[in-house]
């Protein structure tokens, strides 16, 4: 679950270089609901896993993260089907903005592929910049986010930052 | 010190007197581009933002292009709310499921030029730094905070210089050089980097060859692709802009992230292994493999010289009789082009199917999937796992020669040796 700036879950692995077509197959492109994307979430990998993830759960992942389509549809379908946290060794470009604009943690943290196995239980600490792995007690440090999107991600996502800041921009 | 090509079209889109990669700037955007599948998020989430209308109805541009024209009952509704939208705002430039895919058109419609910052919310939007643009994709929630405020921030990249000199020998294409250089910087090489083409072969290459360069940088998850602007560029925007724009340059003593020099002389075609855009390997470690269809198109190699290329292989020849072939010009213009040559009528005298310009094939949308066990070679742009059809499908990327001649030929072929 996320409380506050605090996530915690099991993890969910799935390697390197997972491009958006796998979250989200481009048959799927047209859904403009939330909810039916999340239906399909990682259906390319594993079409089962909306049906296992549970609320707050870590997807877990190795280098190039989300690569590919700037669908959003993928950050989207990973947000609503209850992930609280991606965290990677590193993020294709749109979709770690993708998922900071929506308000899902993505975080880049070196050494997570190899720390963490799956159904781990991790408990991500965003303001502390930490991950730990309760099941083992390892702990990581991840790469602070930029100060921009750390605002982005406290009020919430792009969404409502924009709305609370629309006479700046 | 001096200044890449994008930082100084970062500083003067920010209103800055420099942009030095790594700062995070607040850039106004000059070119908002939008195809249909991504456009209804980012019109929800800019009246989420509380905005009811886009801040300027002649930045934004509209192009209904991957499900064109629509195939499903949802396709159909997304479109008609698309064209709804467009019509209460006032929006300028909508283009119709007629038109041809968004980085086909978005040039030939005038809406790039050398010096603008163009955002897309399709991440082959990198495309358009073939004209000297700073051109990069977002998602849908960025595109809805540009349709309310005009504005976007951009962390400013460095550049890697892939510097390419030497005539490319026969049947070795632009496409051939950007798989190459895939293979080599990897596909996440240039994550958060821009791409700048520079050398002799560059300033030889057609428009239409610059595009599928630049078209590729997401590959290696860049930013952007960009080539310097020169005669070529302006020859094709004279007809098709107002003229008006300032031309940038990159400084003699610009600081690069690194330099890949590429010598075209020594490559052969170059095909992209599944299911990695970088797993990359010369034609001759492949040749033989046995193909079920082939894909000319797409934003990548869907244009009137890819097309002729493919239709000058299989002139006075058969698609194999265990092949499907399809082409699909990337525009509207493309399309009357190869009627008025008379390309569309030796490439389907040859046995190969025409369709309607539209992404479908690429992103396995509406047309041409592949069955499990199936492989496909194609033109387009990703071998993903799944990307066009089953996941158990296997996808090869080549160039529309490579592509014409195996489809001849039945498996993976130098068109050289039909």
């Amino acid at each position: 679950m996320m409380t506050g700036m605090k996530v915690s879950g099991k993890a969910w692995k799935f390697g390197d270089d997972v491009n958006t077509d796998l979250i989200v197959p481009g048959k799927y492109l047209e859904l403009v609901d939330p909810h039916e994307m999340a239906k399909h979430a990682m259906e390319g990998i594993d079409p089962d896993f909306p049906n296992k993830v549970r609320e707050g759960d870590v997807v877990v992942g190795g280098t190039n993260f989300g690569c590919g389509s700037s669908r959003e549809h993928a950050a989207i379908a990973l947000k609503y089907v209850g992930v609280g946290a991606v965290v990677a060794e590193s993020f294709a470009r749109i979709f770690y903005r993708n998922a900071i604009n929506l308000g899902l943690p993505a975080l880049e943290c070196p050494g997570i592929d190899e720390a963490v196995s799956e159904g781990d239980s991790l408990e991500i600490d965003l303001t502390g910049g930490k991950v730990v792995n309760a099941t083992t007690g390892k702990k990581l440090d991840f790469v602070p986010l930029p100060g921009f999107m750390v605002e982005v991600l406290g009020e919430g996502g792009l969404v409502t930052y924009i709305r609370n800041h629309l006479d700046e921009w | 010190m001096g200044h890449t090509v994008s930082e100084k079209i970062l500083a003067r889109a920010s209103g800055e007197t420099e942009a030095k990669a790594g700062e995070i700037v607040k850039a106004s955007v000059d070119v908002a581009m939008m195809p249909d599948l991504t456009t209804i998020l980012a019109v929800n989430a800019m009246k989420a933002m509380g905005v009811e209308k886009v801040w300027d109805t002649d930045k934004v541009v509209v192009i209904l292009d991957h499900v064109a024209p629509a195939s499903t009952l949802l396709a159909a509704e997304v479109h008609r709310d698309i064209r709804l939208f467009a019509k209460e705002q006032n929006l300028k430039y909508l283009y119709d499921v007629n038109s041809g895919v968004c980085h086909q058109v978005l040039p030939e419609k005038g809406h790039v030029k050398p010096g603008r910052l163009v955002i897309g919310a399709d991440s082959h939007t990198c495309t358009h730094g073939a004209f000297g643009a700073f051109a990069t994709g977002v998602g849908s929630t960025d595109m809805g905070a540009i349709l309310a405020t005009g504005k976007t921030w951009l962390r400013v990249p460095e550049t890697i210089k892939v510097k390419v000199d030497g005539r490319l020998p026969d049947w070795v294409a632009p496409k051939d050089v950007i798989l190459y250089t895939a293979g080599q910087i990897g596909a996440d090489g240039a994550t958060y980097n821009a791409l700048e083409f520079t050398g002799e072969t560059i300033k030889d290459m057609s428009v239409s060859g610059r595009m599928t360069l630049c078209n590729m940088a997401i590959e290696m998850g860049g930013k952007t692709g960009i080539v310097e602007p020169d005669d070529k560029t302006f020859d094709f925007l004279k007809e098709r802009t107002d003229g008006v724009y300032e031309p940038v340059h990159a400084d003699d003593n610009a600081v690069y992230r690194s330099t890949l020099n590429v010598d075209a002389e020594s490559l052969e075609p170059q095909i992209a292994c599944p299911h990695k855009v970088d797993n990359v390997k010369p034609i001759s470690e492949v040749a033989g493999l046995k193909i079920n269809q082939a894909f000319v198109g797409s934003c990548t190699n869907g244009r009137l010289e890819d097309l002729e290329v493919a239709a000058s292989i299989l002139q006075g020849r058969r698609v194999h009789e265990d092949v499907r072939l399809l082409v699909v010009p990337a525009s509207a213009e493309v399309y009357l082009q190869a009627l008025d040559s008379g390309v569309i009528q030796d490439l389907v005298e040859a046995g190969a199917m025409f369709s309607n310009p539209s992404c479908g094939a690429c992103f396995g949308g509406h047309i041409g999937l592949l069955a499990p066990g199936e492989v496909g070679l194609t033109s387009s742009n990703r071998n993903f796992k799944g990307r066009q059809g089953s996941p158990e499908a296997l996808v090869y990327l080549a160039s529309p020669a490579v592509t014409a001649a195996s489809a001849v030929a039945g498996e993976i072929t130098h068109p050289r040796d039909l």
